[in-house]
């Protein structure tokens, strides 16, 4: 039946203005509280992912450029920040956070433009996000020697940060406020892709008056990144990626005691039972997996579904997927932006090639893609098996596998078989079932009826191939302290 | 499971009526869907549609101890031709009101395209003994409505008596014989959206064509997550049985904005072929001036004036 009166539910093109946004054609590395030229000045372009246009070049560091941020950090905390007390340190954290949340629309379209994640996101979590874990280690600088039962802690050092390109801002801002919160100073590494909130950062970390060398931001390549964490004057490294990468760096770490903690990939269960709310389980998956174009680390990529209602929810999961946007981030309506790289792009077309190789069943729901820019429509596998690639392997992309289950036990076995333990998702209605399910997921997060939530007071991360290390919470303080007596 | 409830099919047990299944409601998950659903932005284009399909979903309502005669004919003539200096404005679905005032509504509709529906059964609080309601609800037909509102039995519902509010909604049905029966939940008393959608399923398999959410008479009426809520369930019965049921949001729509939201909400969640009058319906008595007005403003790009509408 066709609606009366030629109603039809176009939504208007909402696109947010990128006005507040001030580019540069070119940026310079965050040193001592300056923006300098790289020694080299090889420069390297940041592309708009929903168009495939340079935004702007940024430097690439080398060793020497890595050189001159650690000797500045480690000028800083030498000279005075390791002994300002805990109360002044907070000051500049609760000042960054302010200064965030009053320029948090000019991050977010930034942070858009740059990496291609829809508007509505960057503007309603990472930003918001990114403030909150300021605000959130802002009130422990002055609290830390309680925070241990009758240890003190005391700061490391310099602390090399090397983050990802899912959630640029968010990332630094957790690596950044506990560092800083706990007296040491930093040296941060944004992704290649995704430099330019992080530089905008220093805009505002200069504005809060946040004493010179205290947060070095160095911009580069994967070479940049190791020269960082190589650097013998580094006193902690904490690493945000790949677990390949992860690896590397644990190897090259070990027998230099500097401390390190990694959040590595997941290839999280998101597991159904047949008393759930389906309709807002249908919710909770989507969100799970297609939230940030599933290019999260946590995203729940592995759907398990009770037998008896396996055949319910993939039916309201398809009619769902078929009303989601995919298009231009910047549009408020959007729901899946753009993949951040062609080099990405590529890997998932490829995942996906495989699994339909493989012999499982790709749904998409039909969708105009937009003609330039890196864009992949939602998919979703059924008649998956646990040994397919699809169902082992990241894909860090809006890819679902469904697997299905008859009892809680299969349940556990099947969500714990994989390398990884990053996350893991539980839909039911029944309370003691949550628990007893909690209990046995090897996962550093569990979500109960709910998916991909984040707050400051919250730890977040791994077991095995996920890494190790806390961050969020007082447990996020810990990496970042010698306990002393 | 569904072979379970076959083999008991208990009518209005609490997971399952009469061999449907009842999933339950996640009331967090189900707010924040109902709130970014409120964040889409219409096109303008679509803004116009819009309007004028609540126009033709409406049902212009007055429920008042002081209405008179000369009120419903009023109320009779804007519904046929809303705005009067504009015919190309459509009449509304339906003009609804208490059964005393149903003849005089019936003649005054007798050429129009605009059915008459009547609040029977003991509204608002259907607690008349149920000969009393029955009788009411048939009196109201041979009076001529073309559908009737009901309201589900609460007292029953509430204290677990599901299968006596079942048969009264059966029953009601019965009595309607070829009007549409439309019955009213009262969301605003039912105490959780799992209720909600326990009594949206049990009155539609009990025979409603139509479900609806409130009368009007209590404080909390139509909310963009009870209308969620109850269009879900109205999707797991097309699901489950083949069978499409009507959804009428009623009490505080007052604006067209308000309009839009829950257009929306029901075309993500039923489709856009569920944006009919006969799937369809916004109760209100206040609305059509403001859908009037936004209409005139789309058309003109400017505001008319609240004296320029008339008031009922």
């Amino acid at each position: 039946m066709e609606p009366v009166g030629g109603f039809s539910l176009e939504y208007a093109p909402a696109p947010e203005s990128v006005g507040p946004v001030r580019l540069a054609s070119q940026y310079g590395l965050f040193i001592g509280g300056e923006m300098v030229e790289p020694a080299a000045g090889r420069m390297a372009a940041t592309v708009n992912p929903a168009t495939g246009e340079a935004l702007a070049e940024v430097s690439v560091a080398d060793v020497g450029d890595v050189e001159r941020a650690v000797a500045a950090a480690r000028a800083a905390w030498e000279g005075g920040w390791r002994d300002l007390p805990g109360a002044e340190r907070a000051k500049y954290l609760y000042r960054v956070a302010r200064l965030l949340q009053e320029r948090a629309r000019e991050f977010a379209v930034l942070e858009t433009m740059d990496g291609g994640k829809p508007i509505r996101e960057s503007r309603d979590l990472d930003i918001p996000l990114a403030a909150a874990h300021f605000f959130y280690y802002a009130g422990w600088a002055d609290k830390l020697d309680y925070a241990f039962s009758g240890r003190g802690a005391a700061p490391l050092g310099v602390a090399a940060q090397v983050i990802p390109w899912n959630f640029p801002l968010l990332m630094a801002a957790w690596k950044l406020a506990p560092a800083l919160a706990c007296g040491n100073t930093a040296v941060i590494k944004p992704a290649p892709t995704t430099p330019l909130t992080a530089l905008l950062l220093a805009e505002v970390l200069r504005d809060a008056g946040l004493p010179p060398g205290v947060v070095n931001i160095v911009t580069g390549d994967d070479a940049t990144g190791a020269a960082l964490v190589a650097h013998p004057g580094v006193d902690k490294v904490a690493f945000t990626g790949s677990t390949e990468v992860g690896r590397a760096i644990a190897a090259q770490v070990a027998g230099t005691g500097k401390r390190l903690t990694l959040e590595l990939g997941g290839k999280a269960a998101n597991i159904v039972f047949d008393d759930a709310a389906l309709d807002q389980v249908t919710e909770g998956i989507v969100n799970g997996i297609y939230f940030n174009g599933g290019q999260v680390c946590c995203a729940g990529s592995r759907l398990l579904v009770q037998e008896a209602v396996a055949d319910t929810v993939v039916g309201k999961l398809q009619r769902r997927m078929d009303t989601l946007r995919v298009g231009d981030p910047l549009d408020k309506n959007t729901d899946i932006g753009a993949i951040n790289s062609q080099a990405q792009l590529d890997r998932i077309t490829e995942l996906v090639a495989s699994g339909v190789a493989e012999g499982a069943d790709l749904y998409t729901p039909e969708c105009v893609l937009p003609a330039s820019g890196f864009f992949h429509p939602p998919a979703l596998f059924t008649n998956v098996s646990t040994a397919h690639r699809i169902a082992q392997e990241e894909i860090f992309g809006p890819v679902l596998s469904v697997l299905t289950f008859r009892t809680a036990e299969e349940a556990v076995a099947k969500a714990n078989n994989t390398p990884y333990g990053l996350s893991a998702g539980i839909w039911t209605e029944k309370g003691s079932r949550i628990l007893w399910m909690a209990d046995r997921m090897q996962a550093g997060v569990v979500w109960a009826n709910t998916f991909n939530r984040f707050d400051p007071a919250s730890p977040f991360g791994g077991y095995r191939e996920s890494g190790y290390g806390r961050e969020g919470g007082r447990a996020g303080l810990l990496p970042y302290v010698e306990l002393v007596v | 499971m569904s072979d379970l409830l076959a083999v008991e099919t208990p009518p209005g047990s609490a997971d399952a009526v009469g061999g449907v299944r009842i999933t339950p409601v996640d009331a967090v998950g189900l707010e924040q869907r109902a709130a970014s659903l409120c964040t889409r932005s219409i096109k303008t284009s679509s803004k116009a549609a819009a309007l004028e399909l609540a126009i033709q979903v409406m049902d212009l309502t007055t429920l008042e101890g002081a209405d008179t005669p000369e009120r419903v004919q009023a109320l009779c003539a804007r519904a046929g031709r809303p705005d009067a200096t504009d015919w190309t404005v459509p009449p509304v679905a339906a003009v609804c009101v208490y059964p005393e005032l149903v003849p005089v509504a019936a003649e005054a509709l007798a050429e129009s395209p605009v059915a008459v529906a009547s609040v029977a059964g003991g509204f608002p609080a259907g607690l008349a003994p149920l000969e009393v309601r029955l009788a009411e609800i048939a009196w109201a037909v041979a009076a001529g409505a073309d559908e009737v509102d009901i309201v589900l039995n609460r007292s029953a519902f509430l204290s677990g008596r599901y299968q006596k509010a079942y048969d009264e909604i059966a029953a009601a049905k019965q009595a309607c014989g070829p009007a549409h029966l439309k019955v009213i939940l009262e969301t605003g008393e039912l105490g959780s959206y799992d209720q909600i959608r326990r009594a949206s399923m049990l009155a539609m398999v009990a025979g409603a064509d139509f479900i609806k959410t409130s009368t009007g008479k209590i404080g909390t009426s139509a909310t963009p997550p009870t209308a969620l809520c109850m269009a879900e369930a109205i999707r797991d019965m097309s699901e489950q049985t083949g069978r499409a049921v009507g959804l009428k949001l009623a009490g505080g729509i007052r604006t067209a904005k308000q309009a839009w939201h829950y257009l929306v909400i029901v075309g993500e969640t039923l489709g856009l072929g569920w944006l009919t009058p006969e799937r369809f319906r916004l109760g209100a008595s206040s609305l059509l001036n403001d859908v009037l007005m936004q209409r005139s403003k789309l058309r003109d790009g400017r505001y008319q004036r609240r004296e320029d509408f008339s008031f009922d």
